[in-house]
C-alpha cells in the first residue's frame, strides 16, 4: 500500500482535493488542537459534496471519549487516541480498505 | 571513562553482583543511553568541573544562593477561549499562589491568521487564547499590574507583532517598556525544527528574531526577547542530548547573529534564556540541565568572549513533558508530573510549569492544574529539597552523566559545524531527520513492549473512570469574530493603511529594525493577520518538505 504524507497545516479543502487527486482508498487524519469537531464533519461533507464515498476515514489525536461515537455516527472507521499502536493502525487500513480493481 | 582508581572492595561487589540474578529489563535511560549498575568514586570528575553555585562554570546552579535565597517562579502555561476567559484563568492562578503568568495562545494567533480567517475554522480559543489585536491584548491583563508581575508569551513566528501588542497595551495601562519583566519565546530555529509554527521563511524569520533581540536590548532591559527552547524537540521525540545539543546551538547561533549585526555579546546575552523538557527519567534530565550550564557558560566565556559574567549564565523554564502523560488511567499523571517536577528543581530551574494530570485528553480544568500548581508547592515547602543547594552534586551518577551527554552535545556541535551551522542544518533537514528517527525508535520499543508505560502497555487494570474535562464553548470563535469585525469597523482606516505600507518597505530593507513598525501597527488596531500578510508579501510564506 502507498502512503503519501501531505505534511503539517492542511485545510480540509486541500485534504479532500489530495484524495482526489491520489484516487486514495484511506485516510489518516491527525488533529491534536482540539478542533476534529468542526475539521472532520467539514472533510465528510467536502467529500460527500464531490460524490466521493470509498475512502476510509480515520482519525487520531488528543480526541475525548465522547467524541469518538460522534464521530463515527458520522461515518469516521475508527478513532485511535494516544497509546495506539503503529501495528494496530496498520492492520486495521489492511484489513478495511477495499482494494479498487 | 574512569578517572581514577575503584574503591576498595569494588572487586569483591563485582564478583557478588555477577552471580546475583538480573531483572530481565533493558537499564537503558529514555534516550536509550546504558546505565552501569553502580557508580563510585571511580566515575567522579574533579571537584572543578563541578564547581560551585553561582561561579564559573555553574554547573551546581546560576547564583549563589539558588532556591535558599528565592524559589523558583511557578508559572502555569494557560490560554483558552477569548481574553476574557483566559484573564480569569490568570486571576485564579494568581489567587492560588502562582508567582509568574504564562500565556498559551492558539493556533490561528500562532500561525498569524485572524479568527475570521477560513484557516481558523473550528480553531479559534481551542488550545490557547485568541488574540487578533492590540484591544485583546489590553483585555488579557486587565486587572493585573503588569508592572508588578512577570508575564512569559510563548509565541513564535508573529512573536514580533505578539510583543508589539503588549507593549502598547502595558503602556496604556501606565507602565513604560522599560519596566516590562517577563519572557517572548520568539525561538523561530526550533519551530522549523519541531514545533513546526511559521509564518516567513527561514532567513526574514531570523531578521524578525534579530531586530526583535536588538531593540529589547535597549529598549526593555527587564524583557527576555527570547526563550531558547529544547522543549519541543524533546516533545517531538528527541533524546535528551539531542534536545540540549539542538537548543545550545540553536542559541549559539541567534548570538552569533547579533554580534554579525554590531552589538556587543554583554549587551544582549544576559537577558537570553532557555526552556527545557522534563521528562520522565529522573537522573538523566538533571544530568542535562547541569551539563547545559556549563557548556553554556564556557562557550560564552571562551568563544563568544563575553566579560559580563550576567552573560554566561544559562537560566531556564523547565515544563514537566506533556509527551510522557497517557490517556490511560490520568490520575497516574500526577506522579509523572510530580517526579518530572522534581528533576527540574534538583537540576536548578529558575522556573517551572506543572502539567495537569488530563492534559492527554484537553486543556486542563480549573481542579487539575491547581493539583499541578500544588505540586510545586508540595516539593517547595514540604519536601526539603530546596534546603540546600544542587543536592546531588558530588553523587557518582549524576556526575558522570553530566559528563556524559556534555560530550555528546559536543559531538553534535561538531557535526553541524560540518554541516554549515545550524540554519544550514536546518535547512538540510538535519535535526529534523535525527528527531524523527529517534522518535521512532522510542516508540518502537514502547509498542513492542521493551519498554513499559504504565497503564498503556502494563498494568492495564483499573481504566475506565470518566474524567472531567474542560470543554471550551464553540460559541466564543464567533465572539471573537465579533470582537474583530467590530474593532475593524471602528478604527480609522488611514493608519492602518499608513502603518502596514511603512512596515512592507522596511520589511524589504534588511538593515532596517522593523520593531518601531510594529508598535506604529500596534497603535493602530491592525490585526496579527494583517501585519503577518503584509510581511508575507515581501517575504514570502514557508513550505516544509518533511523527513520522517
Amino acid at each position: 500500500m502507498e502512503v503519501i504524507y501531505t505534511g503539517l497545516h492542511q485545510t480540509p479543502e486541500q485534504i479532500v482535493e489530495t484524495l482526489i487527486q491520489e484516487d486514495a482508498d484511506a485516510v489518516g487524519l491527525s488533529i491534536l488542537s482540539g478542533a476534529h469537531m468542526t475539521l472532520v464533519p467539514r472533510i465528510i461533507d467536502l467529500l460527500k459534496g464531490q460524490g466521493v464515498d470509498n475512502v476510509l476515514i480515520t482519525v487520531g489525536g488528543t480526541i475525548p471519549q465522547d467524541d469518538i461515537a460522534a464521530l463515527e455516527r458520522l461515518g469516521v472507521a475508527k478513532v485511535y487516541t494516544p497509546g495506539t499502536t503503529t501495528q494496530e493502525i496498520i492492520d486495521f487500513i489492511e484489513s478495511a480498505v477495499i482494494p479498487r480493481a | 571513562m574512569l578517572l581514577r582508581q575503584p574503591p576498595a572492595g569494588e572487586k569483591e561487589w563485582r564478583g557478588a553482583y555477577k552471580v546475583s540474578p538480573e531483572r530481565d529489563a533493558s537499564f537503558t535511560t529514555l534516550s536509550g543511553e546504558p546505565v552501569k549498575a553502580l557508580y563510585t568514586e571511580a566515575d567522579l570528575a574533579d571537584a572543578e568541573r563541578i564547581g560551585l553555585p553561582g561561579a564559573y562554570p555553574f554547573t551546581r546552579g546560576v547564583y549563589p544562593s539558588m532556591y535558599r535565597g528565592r524559589l523558583w517562579t511557578m508559572r502555569q502555561f494557560a490560554g483558552f477561549g477569548t481574553a476574557e476567559e483566559t484573564n480569569e484563568r490568570f486571576r485564579y492562578l494568581l489567587d492560588h499562589g502562582q508567582t509568574g503568568l504564562s500565556t498559551a495562545f492558539d493556533m490561528p494567533s500562532l500561525m498569524g491568521h485572524d479568527s475570521d480567517s477560513p484557516r481558523s475554522l473550528g480553531e479559534v480559543g481551542r488550545e490557547g487564547v485568541a488574540i487578533d489585536m492590540l484591544d485583546d491584548m489590553e483585555t488579557l491583563f486587565q486587572g493585573i499590574d503588569l508592572g508588578e508581575v512577570s508575564v512569559s508569551m510563548t509565541i513564535n513566528a508573529p512573536a514580533a507583532i505578539m510583543l508589539a501588542y503588549y507593549v502598547v497595551a502595558a503602556e496604556r495601562s501606565g507602565v513604560p517598556a522599560d519596566r516590562l519583566g517577563g519572557t517572548i519565546q520568539a525561538d523561530i530555529l526550533k519551530e522549523y525544527i519541531a514545533q513546526k509554527e511559521w509564518c516567513f521563511p527561514i532567513d526574514p524569520a531570523m531578521r524578525l528574531l534579530g531586530d526583535m533581540i536588538e531593540w529589547c536590548s535597549s529598549q526593555m532591559p527587564r524583557w527576555h526577547p527570547v526563550s531558547i527552547s529544547g522543549y519541543h524537540i524533546r516533545e517531538a521525540g528527541s533524546t535528551a542530548a539531542q534536545e540540549l545539543a539542538f537548543t545550545l546551538k540553536d542559541g549559539f547561533t541567534y548570538v552569533e547573529q547579533a554580534l554579525e549585526r554590531g552589538l556587543d555579546v554583554d549587551d544582549f546575552a544576559p537577558r537570553l534564556s532557555f526552556f527545557f523538557n522534563a521528562q520522565i527519567d529522573f537522573f538523566e534530565e538533571i544530568a542535562k540541565y547541569r551539563a547545559a550550564r556549563r557548556i553554556w557558560a564556557r562557550e560564552l566565556k571562551e568563544t563568544y568572549g563575553a566579560k559580563d559574567p550576567k552573560s554566561w549564565l544559562m537560566r531556564f523554564h523547565t515544563q514537566t513533558a506533556g509527551v510522557s502523560l497517557t490517556a490511560q488511567q490520568p490520575l497516574n499523571n500526577i506522579t509523572r508530573t510530580a517526579i518530572e517536577a522534581l528533576a527540574g528543581v534538583l537540576g536548578g530551574t529558575q522556573s517551572l510549569h506543572t502539567n495537569s494530570y488530563d492534559e492527554a485528553l484537553a486543556l486542563p480544568t480549573e481542579d487539575a492544574v491547581r493539583i499541578a500548581l500544588r505540586t510545586q508547592q508540595i516539593i517547595a515547602h514540604e519536601t526539603g529539597v530546596a534546603n540546600t543547594i544542587d543536592p546531588l552534586g558530588g553523587s557518582y551518577f549524576v556526575e558522570a552523566l553530566t559528563d556524559e551527554i556534555e560530550a555528546k552535545a559536543h559531538a553534535y556541535f561538531a557535526k553541524i559545524d560540518e554541516l554549515g551551522g545550524m540554519v544550514q542544518a536546518v535547512k538540510q533537514a538535519y535535526p529534523q531527520r535525527e528527531i524523527a528517527d529517534a522518535s521512532y525508535q522510542l516508540q518502537q520499543e514502547i509498542d513492542s513492549g521493551r519498554r513499559l508505560v504504565v497503564g498503556v502497555n502494563s498494568y492495564t487494570e483499573g481504566d475506565g473512570d470518566e474524567t472531567p474535562l474542560l470543554h471550551i464553548d464553540p460559541a466564543l470563535e464567533q465572539k471573537q469574530i465579533d470582537r474583530l469585525r467590530a474593532v475593524r469597523a471602528r478604527r480609522d482606516s488611514g493608519p492602518v493603511e499608513a502603518s502596514l505600507s511603512a512596515l512592507k518597505a522596511a520589511a524589504a530593507e534588511p538593515r532596517l529594525n522593523l520593531m518601531p513598525h510594529l508598535l506604529d501597527a500596534a497603535r493602530a488596531h491592525t490585526s496579527e493577520g494583517e501585519v503577518v500578510q503584509a510581511l508575507q508579501t515581501v517575504w514570502g510564506d514557508y513550505r516544509e518538505t518533511p523527513v520522517f
